[in-house]
């Protein structure tokens, strides 16, 4: 069914228009003058969780991770395995700054191919420049690794890169999901949990696309490791004041003295490391979602 | 390690049941196992509301309750856990979380449950030092806990 959509879809589109339509975003020439601070970057690499995705299956968190890849992504269009991100020529060693900025924020690769949106970049599109640089300046003081990456386990169509650019049509979105922010403090949560921190990439359902259906913001999804569901973290299911909010994402705890598991211990191991407003900001927009 | 002659004496003990009960494949025997662990955990989830309740400010700062709780911990993670996990008792059973992957990895749920005993006698070193002391503990504990069901347990 799926697959005679996306074939209908690129059918559709004639092949001159189609290849317009999807060529890929240049990179915005304001990336070259910027200069990151690997110490600040370190932040926002804890928020944006990419350890928890590209260090080996298995492995350790660790404040120094080896981002080697090889962990496998299971979903309705195939298996996705993450790649070596680590400083070396396997990984993203020889790119330019620019480059790697571009790939996180737009999913671009340096050969001007789109990235699959198993790689998070439709929240990550939210980062700042600056935050990126920093970024990318703590990602060059990571250890190196010399593991080749793996190819993904998937079929035709969803092999054709250039339909991704479709796809980014309809849910590579400049606005923000909650489109109005009712204070500073509100609006640095919303920069951490719609962009950064890619919150709804586990908490928000996807419809048959795989896009994230805005329509049910945070209001839960089914677990994409398996079993059970990534419950909602909406006010109305969560039940939960600001101030537990954020002492779980501090400490890991429940209100019940429970503590966080599977994918959201990552979650948690990462937002500790956070400046305490960083995480009171992200609790402050949960508790005013709708 | 800190083990008390009793624990010691419980371990031998349990080693010696430890198999006969396993391989009874007595379902009745793993769901006592689960409840035995899960009442466990509780314990630790109730002394950490205790301290935590403290740390938070939910509930005002008493030296000796903090000690009391931190030393419960203390006792808790020196009970002999041999029993609570044949194999076997994991989430094909109804009503656990156990992941198999526990069966697979057993040194590195030793190494773990070492943490947390670690990050508990930090805690009780300090738990009755006032408030703040208390404070700066909670993550690191937390932390031990959060690591082994980052492996370990399945997301309810
Ligand atoms: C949810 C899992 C996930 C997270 C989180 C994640 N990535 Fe990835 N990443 C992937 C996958 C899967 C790919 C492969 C995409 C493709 O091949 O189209 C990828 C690809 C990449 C690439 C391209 C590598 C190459 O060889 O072309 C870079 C660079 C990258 N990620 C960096 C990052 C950075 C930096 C972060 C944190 C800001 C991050 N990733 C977070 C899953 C993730
Ligand atoms: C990789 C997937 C993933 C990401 C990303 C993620 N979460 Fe979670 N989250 C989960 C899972 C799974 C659980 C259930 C954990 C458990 O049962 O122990 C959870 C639980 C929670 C809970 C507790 C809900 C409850 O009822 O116990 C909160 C609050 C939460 N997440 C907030 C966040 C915030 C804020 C972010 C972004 C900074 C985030 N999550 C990002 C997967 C994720
Ligand atoms: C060495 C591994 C390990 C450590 C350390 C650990 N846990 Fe657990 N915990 C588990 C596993 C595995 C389960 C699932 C057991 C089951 O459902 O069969 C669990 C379950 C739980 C439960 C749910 C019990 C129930 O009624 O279903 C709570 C609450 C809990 N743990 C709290 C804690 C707290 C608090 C700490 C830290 C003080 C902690 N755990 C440390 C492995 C661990």
């Amino acid at each position: 069914m799926r697959l005679l959509r996306w074939l209908i879809a690129l059918a559709l589109i004639g092949g001159g228009v189609f290849w317009v339509l999807t060529r890929p975003a240049p990179v915005p020439p304001e990336y070259a003058s910027l200069t990151g601070d690997a110490e600040r970057g370190a932040l926002v690499f804890a928020v944006a969780g990419c350890a928890s995705c590209h260090i080996a299956p298995g492995a350790e968190p660790s404040d120094a991770p080896v981002l080697a890849g090889g962990e496998r992504f299971v979903s309705d269009f195939g298996t996705f395995l993450a790649p070596n991100i680590s400083p070396s020529s396997q990984g993203i060693g020889d790119w330019t700054d620019a480059e790697i900025m571009h790939a996180v924020a737009a999913g671009v690769s340096p050969g001007g191919a789109h990235y699959y949106p198993a790689f998070p970049y439709t929240s990550y599109h939210f980062a700042e420049p600056q935050d990126l640089a920093d970024l990318v300046a703590h990602l060059r003081t990571l250890p190196p690794s010399d593991v080749e990456s793996l190819p993904h386990e998937i079929g035709f169509p969803v092999t054709i890169r250039r339909g991704i650019g479709l796809w980014k049509m309809l849910y590579l979105s400049e606005d923000w999901t909650v489109a109005g922010a009712a204070d500073a403090q509100i609006e640095r949560g919303r920069y951490l949990v719609e962009g950064l921190g890619h919150c709804a990439e586990c908490h928000t359902p996807r419809d048959a696309l795989g896009g994230l259906d805005r329509s049910a913001w945070m209001a839960g999804a089914p677990n994409p490791s398996g079993e059970g569901r990534v419950p909602a973290i909406t006010p109305g299911e969560l039940g939960w004041s600001a101030a537990d909010i954020a002492y779980y994402l501090e400490t890991g705890f429940t209100p019940d003295f429970d503590v966080a598991g599977g994918d959201m211990a990552d979650v948690v191991l990462n937002t500790g490391k956070l400046p305490p407003e960083d995480r009171e900001a992200i609790a402050a927009y949960l508790v005013a979602l709708p | 390690m800190i083990r008390s002659p009793l624990t010691l004496m419980t371990a031998a003990a349990l080693a010696l049941l430890g198999p006969l009960a396993v391989s009874a494949q007595d379902e009745e025997a793993l769901q006592r196992a689960i409840d035995a662990r899960q009442a466990h955990m509780q314990l630790y989830a109730h002394n950490l509301g205790i301290l935590g309740g403290m740390a938070r400010g939910n509930i005002p700062y008493d030296a000796a309750m903090a000690s009391a709780a931190a030393a419960d911990l203390g006792h808790l993670t020196r009970v002999s856990q041999q029993a609570y996990w044949p194999e076997g008792s994991d989430i094909m059973m109804e009503g656990s979380n156990a992941l198999p992957a526990i069966w697979e990895n057993l040194d590195d749920v030793f190494a773990k449950s070492g943490d947390l005993v670690e990050a508990v006698a930090a805690m009780e070193a300090v738990a009755g030092d006032g408030l703040e002391a208390v404070q700066g503990q909670m993550q690191a504990l937390g932390g031990a806990c959060v690591a082994c069901h980052r492996d370990y347990q399945q997301e309810n």
